[in-house]
């Protein structure tokens, strides 16, 4: 064996289950695409929550609806409207990225050509979703501060964190579905039957202690309620309830991210 | 050790099998062509190598690395060039290479991407994005990207498919010029000429079975003789003539407007009308007396 060779083979004997270095790698290929199109997420995640702020925050706060609580409705929405930004921002994306780097692109067959794993490569793809949403998924508590007077709370740096964890559970939940799905049309019955319906009762709008009581059991299962509620423990005080909310976030996130590693499997590797 | 070893591999999926009993070993340092009709199993060959497809039966190894057990040591060792350009087209040329240089664990990925830039020529257009590059250009793209870790091996899939003969002659030359550089080729084709060219050695798959192998030259001779001779003329008369040079044992097989008849010194010659063309057998006439004259 030739010191070339033997350097090739200490340098592959490196190589095993889960790498952080081929997570990073795949991740870097999602930061190269992105910078092509930062701009424009940056600024529909502004522009949105403003919009949605100025329409339901004002416009119904100050015609039919008054405080929540001792909440000013424009915060109650404002403070809600982070878990809209985190499903939308996670859920979505990951469904039809996944489904388009699949089938169109046929980026996973490149990618998997190299010595990354599909667990690495499924686990890349909810870490950078998670991490985006993390990020973009605070813009509407920026917004509420900035321009509706919501007092800046030290509790708030945490959003940040419930953020990513919830993104990365919606994206488990996003890759899954594109693991399973056979045309993207199919998609239009998730985001009916699934997301519309976690986005609406997920108290974002309204409190759901004035839904019927069925519906606040479902509610409750609801990790996008559970983030709400976190958001806004974070905004007006936490309690100690939240501690639990946030285990069972992690054990929601946790749970996708492993179930989308095995579908994704089943769907690349034949 | 081959760079490659197939033994008895079976792929099925459902009642479809796409590879059948494979067996098949590449030396270290040939370009071996793998050359087959549609649906021969060529690609799934390249996925079950790539560890993309597992093995109903059978053994595989790579570089003496046992698959699929072992195949992330054995991808990082070898570098694939896909049937289809899947780039990402809103990035670089550039950063295309630096994230498969960080899949493949380059160690120094600016010098992995300059000297992959190198190879495909495309260093002037390193800060292009993909989507402004012409199709020949994206195809060596396709291929620096394969190469950008140095691979010991390289896997090419159809790497000329659907591409007009200008941009398929600069890919042959840089094909040429790794074989020439002593890397290892498994090259997947159906085009003969992409086999003639450039192979040392070419399997010829049909049903997922290698039913003939050997150098071009050796298998012409083998199978087609040395001369063909093709008979143009109305599908009824040239129907007569096979029929007539058939009964005599000759081989003879369709050649879109004409039949051409196979090892033709062999051949009676009042069976050969005056106006037919002679020429010297080619892989062609080797590739569909063995395939069969139907394409899927």
């Amino acid at each position: 064996m030739s010191a070339d060779s033997e350097a090739v083979a200490v340098e592959t004997a490196k190589l095993r289950r889960f790498e952080p270095r081929a997570i990073s790698a795949v991740m870097s290929r999602e930061v190269a695409n992105f910078r092509t199109f930062w701009k424009g997420t940056t600024f529909s995640s502004v522009l949105e929550p403003t919009i949605y702020l100025l329409a339901f925050g004002l416009g119904l706060g100050s015609t039919l609806v008054g405080d929540v609580g001792s909440i000013p409705y424009v915060e109650f929405v404002g403070t809600g409207m982070v878990a809209t930004a985190v499903i939308f921002s996670s859920a979505l994306p990951a469904m039809f990225g996944t489904f388009v780097k699949h089938h169109f692109q046929r980026t996973y067959d490149a990618i998997l050509a190299t010595p990354v794993d599909t667990e690495e490569l499924v686990t890349a793809e909810v870490l950078w979703i998670g991490l985006r949403s993390g990020f973009y998924g605070t813009f509407p508590l920026l917004v509420t501060i900035i321009f509706f007077g919501l007092d800046p709370k030290l509790g708030m740096l945490l959003v940040p964190i419930f953020c990513m964890v919830t993104a990365v559970g919606f994206a488990g939940f996003g890759v899954s579905v594109a693991a399973k799905a056979e045309k993207i049309d199919q998609f239009n019955y998730v985001t009916t039957l699934a997301i519309t319906p976690l986005f609406l009762v997920a108290g974002t709008f309204f409190p759901i202690d004035q839904l019927p009581e069925g519906f606040q059991v479902v509610a409750q299962l609801n990790p996008l309620y559970q983030l709400v509620e976190l958001v806004r423990g974070a905004a007006f005080g936490f309690q100690t309830v939240d501690i639990l909310r946030f285990c069972g976030l992690v054990a929601f996130s946790t749970a996708l991210w492993r179930l989308a590693c095995v579908l994704m499997q089943r769907r690349l590797i034949d | 050790m081959p760079a490659i070893e197939l033994s008895n591999v079976v792929k099925r999926f459902g009642e479809i099998t796409a590879v059948d009993g494979l067996t098949l070993d590449v030396p270290k340092g040939i370009c071996l062509g793998l050359l087959g009709p549609n649906g021969a199993g060529k690609s799934t060959t390249m996925r079950l190598l790539t560890g993309q497809s597992i093995a109903d039966s059978g053994k595989i190894k790579v570089l003496g690395l046992d698959l699929p057990k072992q195949s992330k040591q054995a991808r990082a060792r070898m570098g694939v060039v896909p049937q289809l350009d899947n780039l990402d087209v809103d990035v670089t040329v550039e950063d295309n290479l630096a994230v498969f240089a960080r899949l493949y664990r380059a160690p120094d990925v600016p010098a992995a991407v300059n000297r992959s830039l190198e190879i495909a020529r495309l260093t002037d257009r390193r800060k292009a994005k993909v989507m402004e590059l012409s199709g020949g250009m994206r195809r060596r793209l396709l291929l620096a990207r394969g190469l950008v870790h140095d691979p010991e091996l390289v896997l090419l899939d159809e790497p000329t498919v659907g591409l007009d003969p200008q941009i398929r002659t600069q890919l042959w030359t840089l094909i040429d010029g790794l074989r020439s550089a002593g890397a290892t080729i498994l090259m997947s084709t159906h085009y003969i000429e992409e086999a003639e060219r450039l192979a040392d050695e070419v399997a010829v798959v049909n049903a997922g079975k290698v039913i003939a192998r050997g150098k071009p030259g050796d298998l012409i001779r083998e199978h087609a003789g040395t001369r063909t001779v093709e008979i143009y003329g109305p599908p009824h008369e040239l129907d007569a003539h096979r029929e007539q040079l058939e009964l005599e044992g000759v081989s003879v097989r369709a050649a879109g407007p004409a039949i051409a008849v196979l090892d033709a010194e062999q051949a009676p010659r009042h069976l050969i009308p005056d106006h037919a063309v002679e020429r010297a057998a080619s892989l062609e006439d080797v590739f569909v007396k063995l395939t069969g004259e139907d394409a899927e």
